[in-house]
């Protein structure tokens, strides 16, 4: 599942980040998106949750990851592939 | 290297992520023995200061931009990269690097932290806003973090000026080792990020306890500042009061600007003899230098209300707030505050612009920031409006003259997200930078940091006042003062002039879109800033001979038909009429290419547009 199809509240692990998911054109390659990301804190192992939406198209989200919080468009969270089911062991 | 043999005062570079209070520390331990220049070439903000250390060492600290990584994406981490790296021109290395800390979000910092470890110059770190830690139960162990880190650790409340003794007796303890190796960073790879987080993580488990009290603060306001609905509205509200204050605050200090410098030049126009010396020192220095001043006012309201946000974290919820509306038009939600910006002036919003990652982005944001309406048009609008458009009630509630008005400032907006969507379209084709930024915890702002911060920007916007703007001043006033007018002349003097001769000579060009010459004589020195057209406009027709005892909007409306006002109008919503806006651009792009393509759209949109509604207009009102 990627962060991107997520909506307020769902909440999970991020478990690896596929830049190649971002299809459309952009201003900068796959391996620097990857590395952004990242640096921002989007790294295997995170919890996240899905915590605001914009207002058009619920576009951009902001989460909280891990202790902070952190905002992006849909368009970059695709990036993200995420477990919403590994949240319940990753609490323990 | 021993304290006798030290050349030069040790160098402290302040490293550090966005929002770790970095600025704050910065102030508390220079206070008022600061400088901020420019850093030669680029616009990056160079803040340097001193400060006595306890070994009476006069070290220089360096506030560099605040950055996630040495991997530059800005222009701004581009500085702070190869200043610590010691490849920056003209500037000498580091001899302490202190990498600064928000000691409740350490996260991040601690992979910053490593990094930085490879630079192989000594380091230190600094876990600021300590006392907020510590109030949210955050059990640091300094003692574990620094062995694991191999590197001192040392705690500040920057705003409280608490712990800056022990982080100065480090800092001299670190400068008096020396270099320790060679530097072996390097552009870290994406798994070497990934192993580095995986380190600072196994630290984080190990040295630092979660927060037994949590800020719940910021969780709460956001579900109020960053609910779709809600937010938005809240956020139109802080703008539309941060625009009355602009304006209604400034208005008396500008007004005392004002009667200043008139009265400067009435005084000189007193004491000096007639002649080519009074009129340069009144007429082209004191009124040239006072048109640009009387706008520090407002530029420091707004970078009051701008500052006091940044400082409690509300910008990075607005730019979450805006990133669509702007993402539409091809922007990046962070062209939102240069875009505000310059509803005073464009000059702060162009150099705004540097807070952008990437450099098309910034271009963009730049090439349509003189689109949004300025308050050097105001007057301009305000005597055209008074002059001709009638003061009625329309649709039984609004106001017709303000509706003109209204209507002025949405053709401005409009048009920069029209032109912003078009360049992206046809000079990049890429699609945008991603909007990735962490929303920092809101935190209080401090009243000496945000004042001080207002301060700075009022000199650095004097500064160019007082530089480019004031030679191109010089310029203008001798194109419109050379030469004089002959013996027994009956028109005014500037008709005669440089000015006069190019009015006449562009008046042809101007003519199919409604402009009477006397309007391209005005032009002339109208283009050194908006405003001064009205002077001129007033100069042209006083001496003309074509007002009698009306004030010049009356005289305006007996002489123009209403096509051409509004023509006029217009005309001003697009022209480039601000060689301070053009310079600026020039120089934050570091070339003559942007300015030119900003003149030549604005001033082809500018034609076009004036055409349209003069020959409209026309047709409707004969």
């Amino acid at each position: 599942m990627r962060l991107s199809e997520l909506g307020i509240g769902d909440r999970g692990v991020v478990i690896g980040i596929t830049p190649g998911a971002v299809t459309d054109e952009a201003a900068i390659d796959h391996a620097e998106l990857e590395r952004r990301l990242l640096e921002m804190g989007f790294v295997e192992g995170a919890r996240f949750q899905v915590l605001h939406e914009g207002l058009i198209g619920r576009d951009p989200i902001a989460i909280r990851l891990d202790d902070m919080r952190v905002a992006l468009r849909r368009r970059e969270a695709r990036a993200v592939t995420v477990d919403c089911t590994a949240m319940d062991m990753a609490a323990q | 290297m021993s304290d006798a043999a030290r050349a030069t005062a040790p160098r402290i570079a302040l490293v550090g992520n966005p929002n770790s209070g970095k600025t704050a520390l910065f102030n508390a331990l220079t206070g008022a023995r600061q400088k901020v220049a420019n850093y030669p070439g680029v616009t990056v903000e160079r803040k340097a200061g001193t400060v006595t250390t306890p070994a009476g060492h006069k070290a220089l600290i360096l506030d560099l931009p605040g950055t996630y990584s040495l991997r530059a994406r800005s222009p701004d981490e581009a500085v702070t990269r190869d200043v610590v790296l010691g490849r920056f021109p003209g500037e000498e290395p580091p001899d302490v690097i202190a990498c600064v800390a928000d000691a409740t979000n350490l996260r991040l910092v601690l992979r910053l932290a490593l990094e930085l470890k490879q630079v192989g110059r000594p380091l230190l770190l600094v876990l600021n806003m300590f006392d907020i830690a510590e109030r949210q139960g955050i059990r640091i162990d300094l003692d574990g973090l620094s062995r694991a880190l191999n590197v001192p650790v040392v705690t500040t409340v920057a705003v409280r000026k608490r712990g800056l003794d022990a982080l100065l007796r480090k800092l001299d303890e670190l400068s008096a080792q020396g270099v320790h190796g060679a530097t072996a960073w390097r552009e870290p790879s994406a798994a070497e990020i990934r192993a580095a987080h995986r380190d600072s993580e196994r630290i984080m488990r190990e040295f630092v306890k979660p927060p037994l009290r949590p800020d719940t603060w910021t969780g709460r306001l956001d579900s109020v500042l960053l609910h779709p609905v809600a937010g938005t509205l809240i956020l139109l509200v802080i703008l539309f009061l941060m625009f009355q204050a602009v304006f209604s605050w400034a208005t008396p200090v500008m007004d005392l600007i004002d009667a200043g410098f008139t009265w400067l030049g009435t005084l000189v126009a007193e004491y000096l003899p007639d002649g080519l010396l009074r009129s340069f020192i009144a007429d082209g220095l004191i009124a040239g230098v006072g048109s640009v001043v009387v706008f520090l006012p407002q530029i420091m309201v707004l970078f009051f209300f701008i500052i006091l946000l940044e400082d409690f974290g509300y910008m990075a919820r607005a730019a979450f707030l805006m990133d669509r509306l702007m993402g539409a038009a091809g922007l990046h939600g962070r062209a939102f505050i240069p875009l505000l910006s310059s509803f005073a002036c464009a000059i702060p919003g162009i150099m705004a612009a540097r807070v952008i990652d990437n450099k098309r982005d910034r271009l963009t944001t730049i090439l349509v920031a003189p689109l949004t309406t300025c308050s050097a048009r105001i007057p301009v609008y305000t005597l055209i409006i008074s002059a001709f458009i009638p003061q009625k009630l329309v649709w039984g509630f609004a106001n017709l003259q303000g509706l003109v008005m209204f209507g002025l400032y949405a053709t401005g907006i409009i048009s920069a997200l029209l032109v912003a969507f078009v360049i992206r379209k046809i000079l990049w084709r890429s699609a945008s930078e991603p909007f990735l930024i962490e929303l920092p915890s809101y935190k209080v702002p401090d009243v000496t940091n945000v004042l001080r911060g207002v301060w700075q920007r009022g000199k650095i916007f004097l500064r160019r006042a007082g530089t480019i703007i004031f030679s191109l001043m010089v310029v203008v006033w001798f194109l419109s003062s050379f030469p004089g007018a002959p013996e027994g002349a009956t028109g005014p003097a500037i008709d005669y002039s440089f000015a006069g001769m190019l009015g006449h000579l562009i008046h042809p060009l101007l003519a199919p879109i409604g402009f009477t010459w006397q309007m391209a004589v005005a032009l002339v020195p109208g283009i050194a800033a908006r405003e001064v057209a009205v002077g001129a406009l007033g100069t042209v027709y006083a001496i003309g001979g074509q007002v009698g005892t009306g004030t010049l909007g009356a005289a305006l409306a007996a002489s123009w038909p209403l096509a051409t006002a509004l023509s006029f109008l217009t005309w001003y919503v697009f022209a480039p009429q601000c060689l301070s806006t053009l310079a600026v651009v020039k120089r934050e792009t570091n070339g003559w290419l942007w300015p030119s393509v900003m003149f030549t759209y604005m001033i082809t949109l500018a034609y076009i547009a004036s055409f349209i509604v003069y020959h409209v207009a026309s047709a409707l009102f004969g």
